[in-house]
């Protein structure tokens, strides 16, 4: 995993359950640098972890990218090459799973966003979210 | 990281000490649902105030690890969940459903006695 705090960047490679805690725990030190309290970090840390998760259940490996964009908001980019989502509308669902989930993970990530966005094909799936500093 | 299960007369009490990752759950899950029989045991304590963050899965598997428990006949309360763990779960939609909850250790320990005069 590379990285750098103080930029408020960091970039990771997801392919394991230890990468996915490993990611949350930095995305919540980041989050807090940013000036999040830290129930907001906390957030940020569980959205962080449904992301990941699901690269590595869907996809085996992944990236993650987060950090602070221009508007000083905290954005989250998951990417993977995986099989791509067949039905994104139903992911988006609370309550629908592919895998034996809860299917709370997605639409979880989507309510506490400021920004979501899901692009999904064949050739793989990147979802973005953003939020917004109260 | 294993969670250390602990024994308390009846009561079988999982003291998390660290983050978890999804593997660490569903073993403490299975570890417990296999330790009720083994011990004779009437309740179960899970103590998260150490866990980082309860997401999806986690609060899924601490459901499940609940209803087997009682399936096994025993009893489980979930102690300890931090403020601010809490807040991001309503946030995101999730729930325990009916699993008991309590404050604390101590807590929990009193809410299973209080069962056990019940019956």
């Amino acid at each position: 995993m590379r990285g750098d705090e103080k930029n408020f960047r960091i970039s990771a490679t997801i392919t394991c359950a230890e990468d996915v805690v490993v990611a949350r725990q930095r995305g919540r030190t980041l989050a807090r640098a940013m000036g999040f309290s830290p129930s907001d970090a906390t957030l940020v840390a569980a959205a962080i972890s449904e992301l990941a998760r699901n690269i590595v259940r869907y996809a085996e490996r992944g990236e993650l990218l987060i950090g602070k964009d221009d508007d000083g908001m905290l954005f989250v980019v998951a990417r993977d090459q995986g099989p791509g989502i067949a039905d994104v509308e139903s992911a988006m669902r609370p309550g629908y799973s592919t895998s034996g989930g809860l299917g709370m993970g997605l639409p979880g990530v989507k309510r506490i966003a400021d920004s979501f966005e899901i692009v999904s094909n064949s050739t793989g799936t990147t979802v973005t979210m953003r939020k917004r500093k109260r | 990281m294993a969670v250390p299960i602990l024994k308390q007369g009846d009561v079988l009490i999982a003291s998390i000490q660290s983050a978890l990752t999804d593997v660490d759950l569903v073993a403490l899950r299975d570890a417990l649902v296999e330790r009720v029989a083994s011990h004779r045991t009437r309740g179960v304590i899970v103590d998260v105030t150490s866990l980082d963050v309860v997401d999806s899965f986690a609060s899924r598997t601490l459901r499940d690890l609940a209803h087997m428990i009682r399936l096994r006949g025993a009893r489980t309360v979930i102690v300890g969940i931090q403020p601010d763990v809490a807040f991001a779960m309503v946030q995101l939609g999730l729930t325990l459903e009916d699993i008991p909850t309590a404050l604390d250790l101590e807590e929990g320990l009193a809410f299973l006695a209080a069962g056990r005069h019940a019956r």
